[in-house]
Order: structure tokens, then sequence, then C-alpha cells
């Protein structure tokens, strides 16, 4: 999982490093640090902004002890839905069971349909879908396309994704 | 002043398009040193023969007056085994289940020391490799930017412009009558059936409109585009295809609200070829309008390059022929 922390540390040399280390002892991965020294809370204390990716499990005791050696754990948010697709289907989406559709990709525990919005024209008329799509990482995310691939296949609905090659140097 | 004879074998929109550009550039190609002479031009009806060089504007005229450029009975092939000349400029239509008569005609022509410029789908979709090779063993160039995407020029720009480069992929729009179709349901929010008909009354689409809104036409320009520029064997049945008939202007609406375009994108990458409906972010190179082509070549040392322009039209298509058989004058040692 991918947390985002707000430590406060004493203006003293040294509390970095007693801020970082123990986030590599837990194995965790360290994305982005950061830190202001000339930006100071009420309380004299230096805010650090750490963003990583850790284990679930040992979250817990990371915060524990952190505390113990001094530093404040001021703010723990989760970022746990980093990627993030759309994509459109075209049928009849509503017919052929449209919780199931968004069930589907629900029921994995690290993919889920985040937003849609439906347009349905008439009622002898296909309808059309836009859907958001978010995971937990790119791998799951290809995934849950796989997934949504497949649905739109055996529901006879065309499934629109966005071009692949739309990251690179674009 | 050096002297190029060429034969014009199929003389519809672009034949008479080629004939049009070289009637046009004579002084341009003079000051270079470089003559043009067209010995042959055939129709479906028949075909002018003159060894001394054709007149074109007295051709362009009768097939205008007469519907042929035909001065007596006749084939292609007969130009081609009988007229002694030095660039065969194969423009006879797309015949996409046996290749013919662009077939026949290309293979004789390699078989008889002739060069070879083409804007024929059909030979290279088919016998890509085959004709390949026929040319190399000859000694003979083997030309055909104008079968993928008009005037764009994607084969010179991979194999000359970007020589060293290793291709990681490509992805473009290479079908004018879709991007058309979609453009128009876009803009206007009009359903499928009436754009189509719509593009059809203005000469965009043809009568029988299977073979561009079901994807088979870009297909058939990714399978050139995997054999020559990734040396692939591949055929039509290796492409995954999706075309643009169950598109809704709702979709389309969708997209729009969310800051994309659909276009009809053709994909090479990893080896395997795509052509489907795709959701393109609207500031993206290749969300371009109207009939227009794109094509976004991303390769290990430059990056991503991204050209469009005109994938149709008599004289666009003619500026690629022009240019391979340039290629050829600049290039051949006779």
């Amino acid at each position: 999982m991918i947390v985002s922390m707000t430590l406060e540390l004493k203006d003293i040399p040294g509390q970095l490093v007693l801020a970082l280390s123990p986030i590599s002892e837990f194995h965790g991965n360290i994305m982005s640090v950061i830190h202001q020294h000339d930006e100071k809370t009420p309380r004299g204390t230096i805010p650090v902004q750490i963003r990583f990716e850790i284990e679930h499990e040992v979250l817990n005791k990371l915060i524990e002890r952190l505390e113990e050696s001094g530093v404040k754990v001021a703010r723990v948010g989760e970022e746990r839905l980093r990627s993030t697709v759309s994509v459109i289907l075209i049928g009849h989406i509503v017919h052929s069971d449209m919780g199931d559709t968004i069930d589907r990709i629900d029921s994995t525990g690290f993919a889920e349909v985040v937003d849609m919005s439906l347009s349905m024209p008439a009622i002898d008329k296909t309808s059309s879908a836009y859907l958001v799509i978010n995971a937990v990482g790119e791998k799951e995310l290809s995934t849950a396309l796989d997934i949504m691939r497949d649905v739109a296949n055996k529901k006879e609905l065309l499934m629109i994704e966005p071009i692949h090659m739309n990251s690179v140097g674009a | 002043m050096r002297t190029f004879r060429i034969s014009i074998i199929g003389f519809g929109a672009v034949g008479q398009g080629v004939a049009r550009a070289i009637l046009s550039k004579q002084e341009y190609l003079n000051k270079q040193g470089i003559d043009l002479r067209v010995v042959g031009i055939s129709d479906s009806k028949g075909f002018e023969i003159n060894e001394k060089g054709i007149d074109i504007d007295a051709a362009l005229l009768r097939k205008k007056q007469k519907g042929s450029v035909a001065l007596g009975p006749g084939i292609g092939l007969d130009i081609i085994r009988d007229v002694e000349h030095d660039i065969v400029v194969e423009v006879t239509p797309t015949n996409i289940n046996n290749g013919e008569p662009g077939l026949s005609n290309m293979r004789a022509a390699f078989g008889l020391g002739k060069h070879v410029v083409t804007s024929n789908k059909g030979p290279l979709a088919l016998h890509f490799s085959e004709l390949k090779e026929l040319a190399q063993d000859n000694g003979l160039f083997f030309r055909y930017e104008a079968t993928v995407g008009g005037a764009v020029p994607i084969f010179n720009l991979v194999h000359e412009a970007l020589a060293g480069n290793t291709v990681i992929g490509i992805e473009g729009i290479l079908n004018g009558t879709c991007n058309y179709i979609l453009t128009r349901m876009s803009d206007e929010r009009m359903p499928y059936d009436l754009v189509l008909k719509e593009a059809q009354e203005l000469g965009f689409a043809e009568t029988d409109p299977t073979y561009d809104v079901e994807g088979i036409d870009s297909a058939i320009k990714l399978v050139i585009i995997a054999n020559s520029v990734f040396s692939q064997a591949a055929t039509y049945k290796d492409v995954d295809v999706t075309g643009i008939n169950k598109i809704t202007p709702e979709a389309l609406e969708l997209a729009n609200k969310n800051d994309y375009v659909v276009k009809l994108v053709c994909e090479a990458r990893n080896g395997k070829l795509t052509v489907a409906p795709r959701l393109v972010p609207k500031r993206h190179p290749l969300a371009v309008g109207g009939t227009l082509n794109v094509a976004s070549i991303l390769t290990d040392l430059a990056g991503r390059i991204t050209i469009s322009g005109k994938g149709a039209g008599s004289i666009e298509t003619a500026s690629s022929i022009i240019s391979d058989i340039l290629y050829i004058v600049r290039n051949s040692k006779s």
C-alpha cells in the first residue's frame, strides 16, 4: 500500500535520519520526502511529508516506533487506489446486469469502479456508459482491464479503451 | 538530362493525379536534369502507348470526355511486357481477395527488370515478403509510400529519416472516412447512420462502406506497416479488428465531457496488431479531426515522432508516388 504521512521533527540535528530509518527497517520503499526547514509549526517543530510504499501489516508498528523515538506522527493517509483508467461501454448495459459488471471489478479487492455516467437515449436503443476504474497499482489495473474486457465480450458490449502509448513521451 | 520512362497502370483518381503531377512539375524536374517520360497508360478499357512520350494533357482530356484513356484494346500487363521502360507505377484498385491485377503486374515488372512504385494495398497485404524479395533479387526498387496514409510519408520517415532507430510501436489513424464520420458524430451529435449517408453524398465514403467502417482498410494498412517496419510476416488474419459502426453519439458525448475523443486507432506494438475505437485525450497529437490521417511512431532514440496530413485524394496520393519515383531516379545507377 502507498502511505503519505506528515511528521513533526524537533529542530535539532539528526532528526530526519531518525524519522526515515524505521521506514527502511520495516522494508518500506520511500517515494518522496518534502522537508522544509524554514516552515515551522506553531509548536516550533519542522513538518516533513513522506510518501512510501509498505506492507499493510507493519504500518502500526512503524507508527509506534516513530512515536517512541520522539517523532510526532501528525497525519497518516492511505493512497490505496493510485492507478486509474477510463473506458466507455456501448450496448445493452443495464439489461446485461450493470450491477454484476461493476461487481466483477469491485470484488477483486484491488480495483474499484469509482465513477460511472450512463446515457440511455431511448428504450429500444443501445446505451453508452463512461466508467472510471481505479486500482492499487499499474499491474492490478491491467488485470482489472482484462476482467472488464472479458465481461464486455461475454455480454456483447463494445468496450472502448484508451490508447496505449499515451503515457510515453506524448 | 537523364530520361526515365514510366508506365501508369490504372488511370483512376490516383493515376490521373500522378499524370497531373508529372505535367505540373516538368520545369522543376528539368532543372534537376530529370526527364520523366510517360510511355504507357492503361485503364480498365484499354491503353495508350507512345515510346516517344504520351501527350499527358490529351490523355487526361480523353479520359474526362470519353471515360477512358484507351486508344486501343489491351491490359496493363501488355504495357509492362511489351513496352521498354524503367518504372511501373502500379495504381490499379486494391483487391484484398487475391491482389489482382496488381499482383501479376508487380511480379511481371520485377521479372522484366522494372522498378515498381505503387498505391495498391492488395498485393502488399497478401504477398509482401515475396514481392520485396523479388525486387531485391533483381536489384530493383519497390516503393509503396502511397499505400498507407496518402500524402503522409510514414515509410520514408521510418526507413530514411529515422534510420538507426529501433521502432518500439506505431499508433495511427489511417482511414479518413472513419475519422470524418467520428468527427462529425462528435461535433454535430448526429447518429452514425445519418453521418454515413452524408459522407457518401460528399464522396468521402463508398456506396458499400463496409471496407472502411468495419476497419478492414485500416487493418490492411496496419499489415503493410507491420511487414515493412517490423519485418513481420503478417496478414490480415493476424489483426484484431473492431469497426466503428456500433458507436453511439452518446458515447462520443460522454468521452467529450471527460476530455477525450474517440478515434479508430491502428496499433502495432509487441508483435500485436489491433484496430479498434479508442479513447484519445483531446490534447494528444493523435487527436486529429476531419478526414486527416496521423501516425505516431515511438522509437528508442528519437522518442515519439508524430506526423499528420491528408490520407486520401488524387493529388495528395500522387505526392507520395512522385516522391517514390524521384527516390528511384536519384538512387538508381542507370
